[in-house]
């Protein structure tokens, strides 16, 4: 007899609905589903201003332009939509692992309102042509990012409350990271604002700083800390090695923060900080190595439960993403590579398989493992594997795309060629990569579609599960 | 309390908030203070005037420094965006009003050429207007945005306008194309981007990028002893000067920018003329029956000898130019034959009793 073959692994259901707090489950989901929102729209940006590489006069009004844009994509997507992920994550994280209720889900809240106006205020003073001095990520006027470092004290505050009255002995690891991104972040913020700090030449030194431990300092151990938490717990098994997170973060703090320099190699910027911050990129590889060996040991053996998991697979992938990326930030330091890929679209390669490829497939590892879990609703599950399929081909369509292209602009300038042929030979690669962020966002469509299939039941009892649900979970 | 990492939370997240606080002293806000305080505009430099400034502005908040730099490093391919960049080219940068910080011209990406000198490079005004309202128009491999927000469409245009002359696919169906005052403003302050020269000569180039053995490019005016063929390379220099208005293949724009392909003057026997209108420039010109409004400045102060002989050998042997070749000798024997009296009468050592 012919046998049918199933076209996908099934997917392990959950076997556990956790009793969560209903104000708390109502709060996490506020921020993972406006932070969807702004996911939705900013790679609607994106989108867009990939396709004006390929016809560079389509749309031709002030807020349409590129120069306009380009900030709304970078900010929206990091502040709005990613940091609201991973903050919403953290908000359910942190008073798990301490075992006491969130010390206030109202000020949590009212942080929430805070980001969502940050955002929003800023998109509309980007959009009309309003920009503060241009550096990368620093773009939001300082009333807009006053607002969002304001709601960061607030949520650093309710943490650090829930944590200091943790049922727990000692602070898990997680919260190590959550908490350290909070208090980094904030001092980054007020670095990059002062005033007196941000003239002439002293205002690049800054912006090195800023824009690398904003990407380092916050993006980076919130999703570790998340990932402390549910790559242990999805797997049901302990993770492999505690001190090697002691470590990493330790290493992570003081290599990541010195090396903010190295976006401005050969320029007039003093050349020893350019030299320290080289030596220290290298010195990243320990926090990496120990992050990413730390987490693919607990994962080995385990290849079976990974398949099964409709979460497990992101943060398989974002792992990687995190160990290949970090190490091609350390090569792209060098002199000697640097002078070939620096200016180049390689680096817009680099950091969207950063930010994309590492921190929000982690992101979404988290919000599948837990959603499901505290609202008692599974999406489709063919919807989570489009999802995971369209994202993670169009990132990798997207990055390799643009790492041959801005290789080529290099080789291009080193040879001395005319300009206009680095800007002529990326016609390809540019279509690739607008074909790679059409993938990136039909996933990102697929994805907000499972959040709303994910929402938390209107009626006051969360829908049981059904025992064949439970059976089959063995 | 215990020194406890893992039990006492006041003294991890201490440790990691005041740690972090030291390391943000030590690596950002002290060397930023110190290169400040160690920093000067260069001598010879000028501040910006309230309309660059403006237009300043306008290229902060249009996203300019988005694709282009104005950092040219100590590297052979920086070499035809100018000097290397040093410290004092950044000197006055303040914050731009009380809500907006310094402009990061600095940049981190070069989707377009760096724009350190391009006043020098590209100083003429029509041809930024141009480039501004359709990149297309002058370049046509160009995926810079539009910026026709930048402009009006008058059917009368005033007296005092800034016409812009946009060539037929790109010009409105009726009206004439005028500057607006951001645009004026943006156009003053590209073309108040020259690098100044720095005290005691260009001498950061070599000691930079020495281990490259790259071509030296050093533009010295009038030094050329050049007698041969001329050592520097005439399709680079096009390419990077001239290519911008006469286009890739000498062909010009119609009624804006002359061809340079099949023009009598390149291809004249008498190269003098050419060489003159390089050397000093030209404006108001009628060529093949056209009136050319738009200025050729004079490339006689950026341009060694050798590189200018260069150029013209290239023009007079391209696109299907069949002009005789010439040398340095003669670019240098005309420069000193139109010198102002008494320019160069005390370190010439030309003059022989």
């Amino acid at each position: 007899m012919f046998t049918e073959r199933p076209l996908t692994v099934q997917k392990t259901r959950i076997d556990e609905l956790i009793d969560a707090d209903r104000s708390l489950t109502r709060l996490v989901y506020a921020y993972v589903a406006t932070g969807t929102v702004w996911l939705v729209f900013g790679t609607l940006v994106g989108e867009y201003l990939g396709l004006k590489f390929v016809w560079p006069d389509l749309g031709v009004e002030p807020w349409l332009s590129f120069g306009r844009l380009r900030p709304v994509h970078t900010n929206v997507v990091l502040w709005g939509w990613s940091s609201l992920g991973m903050v919403g994550l953290a908000l359910w994280v942190v008073p798990r692992t301490c075992q006491r209720a969130l010390h206030s889900v109202r000020l949590a809240w009212v942080a929430l309102a805070l980001i969502n106006a940050a955002v929003l205020a800023g998109v509309v003073c980007l959009a009309s042509g309003v920009n503060n001095g241009g550096g990368e990520y620093r773009e939001f006027i300082w009333p807009v990012m006053g607002t969002f470092a304001l709601a960061l004290v607030l949520l650093a505050y309710d943490l650090y409350r829930t944590i200091a009255a943790r049922a727990t002995e000692e602070i898990y690891i997680s919260n190590w990271y959550i908490l350290g991104a909070f208090l980094w972040t904030i001092v980054l913020v007020t670095t990059g604002y002062l005033p007196w700090l941000q003239k002439g030449l002293g205002n690049t030194v800054i912006q090195g700083y800023y824009m690398h431990t904003g990407v380092g300092m916050w993006f980076t151990p919130m999703v570790l800390g998340l990932t402390y938490y549910f790559l242990p717990k999805l797997l049901n098994k302990p993770i492999y090695s505690y001190s090697l997170g002691v470590l990493a973060f330790w290493t992570q703090m003081v290599f990541y923060t010195m090396i903010g320099a190295h976006h401005f190699i050969f320029s007039p910027i003093p050349w020893w900080i350019q030299t320290v911050a080289i030596v220290f990129s290298v010195g990243m590889l320990v926090p990496v190595v120990a992050g990413t060996g730390n987490f693919l040991l607990t994962m080995r053996g385990s290849g079976s439960t990974i398949a099964r998991s409709y979460s497990l697979p992101f943060i398989l992938a974002g792992v990687i993403f995190y160990f290949f990326v970090s190490t091609q930030g350390t090569f792209e330091a060098f002199r000697s590579l640097n002078r070939v890929w620096h200016f180049t679209n390689f680096t817009v390669a680099h950091s969207h398989l950063a930010v994309y490829g590492f921190v929000v497939f982690l992101v979404w590892g988290g919000i599948y493992a837990l959603l499901p879990r505290i609202t008692g609703r599974e999406p489709p599950q063919l919807a989570v594997g489009a999802h995971f399929w369209l994202a993670l081909v169009g990132v990798l369509t997207y990055g390799f795309a643009l790492m041959i292209g801005g290789t080529l602009q290099g080789e291009s300038w080193l040879h001395q060629a005319p300009f206009i042929d680095s800007v002529s030979l990326m016609a390809p690669y540019w279509t690739g990569r607008a074909v790679g962020g059409t993938l990136m966002f039909l996933a990102h469509l697929i994805f907000a579609w499972n959040v709303w299939t994910m929402r938390p039941a209107a009626a006051p009892e969360p829908a049981p599960l059904p025992a064949a649900a439970r059976a089959e979970a063995a | 309390m215990r020194l406890d990492f893992h039990k006492n939370h006041r003294l991890l997240y201490g440790v990691a908030l005041f740690g972090y606080v030291a390391l943000t002293l030590l690596i950002a806000v002290g060397p930023a203070l110190w290169v400040d305080a160690h920093n000067a505009p260069l001598p010879g430099s000028s501040p910006l005037t309230p309309e660059q400034l403006a237009g300043l502005k306008v290229y902060v908040d249009e996203g300019c420094l988005y694709c282009h730099t104005q950092q040219v490093r100590p590297l052979p391919q920086d070499q035809p965006f100018g000097r290397p960049s040093v410290p004092g080219d950044y000197a006055r940068l303040r914050w731009l009003d009380a809500w907006q910080a310094p402009a990061m011209i600095l940049g981190t990406e070069r989707t377009g050429p760096d724009l350190s000198n391009v006043a020098e490079r590209q100083p003429s005004e029509v041809w930024q207007y141009m480039h501004l309202y359709q990149p297309r128009s002058v370049a046509p491999a160009s995926v810079m945005p539009a910026f026709p927000w930048l402009f009006r469409v008058e059917a009368n245009p005033a007296p005092d306008a800034v016409v812009v002359p946009v060539p037929p696919p790109w010009a409105p169906a009726a009206g004439r194309v005028v500057a607006t005052a951001r645009a004026r403003a943006l156009v003053a302050y590209l073309l108040s981007l020259k690098q100044t020269p720095l005290p005691g000569g260009a001498g950061m180039a070599e000691a930079g990028a020495g281990a490259a053995g790259a071509p030296a490019g050093g533009a010295s005016p009038g030094g050329g002893a050049g007698a041969a063929a001329p050592a520097a390379n005439g399709a680079a220099v096009y390419g990077s000067i001239c290519a911008s208005c006469h286009q890739a293949a000498g062909q010009g724009l119609k009624g804006v920018f002359p061809p340079l392909a099949g023009d009598p003057v390149v291809n004249a026997p008498d190269p003098t003329e050419q060489i003159h209108t390089v050397l000093f420039g030209l404006q108001g010109k009628v060529i093949g029956g056209a009136h050319y409004a738009a200025v050729m400045p004079p490339w006689g102060t950026q341009l060694s000898d050798d590189e200018i002989a260069a150029v013209i050998d290239h023009e007079r042997t391209s696109w299907g130019n069949h002009g005789p070749t010439i040398t340095a000798a003669q670019v240098a024997a005309l420069r000193k034959a139109e010198a102002p009296a008494g320019g160069g009468g005390g370190g010439g050592g030309g003059g022989r009793p």
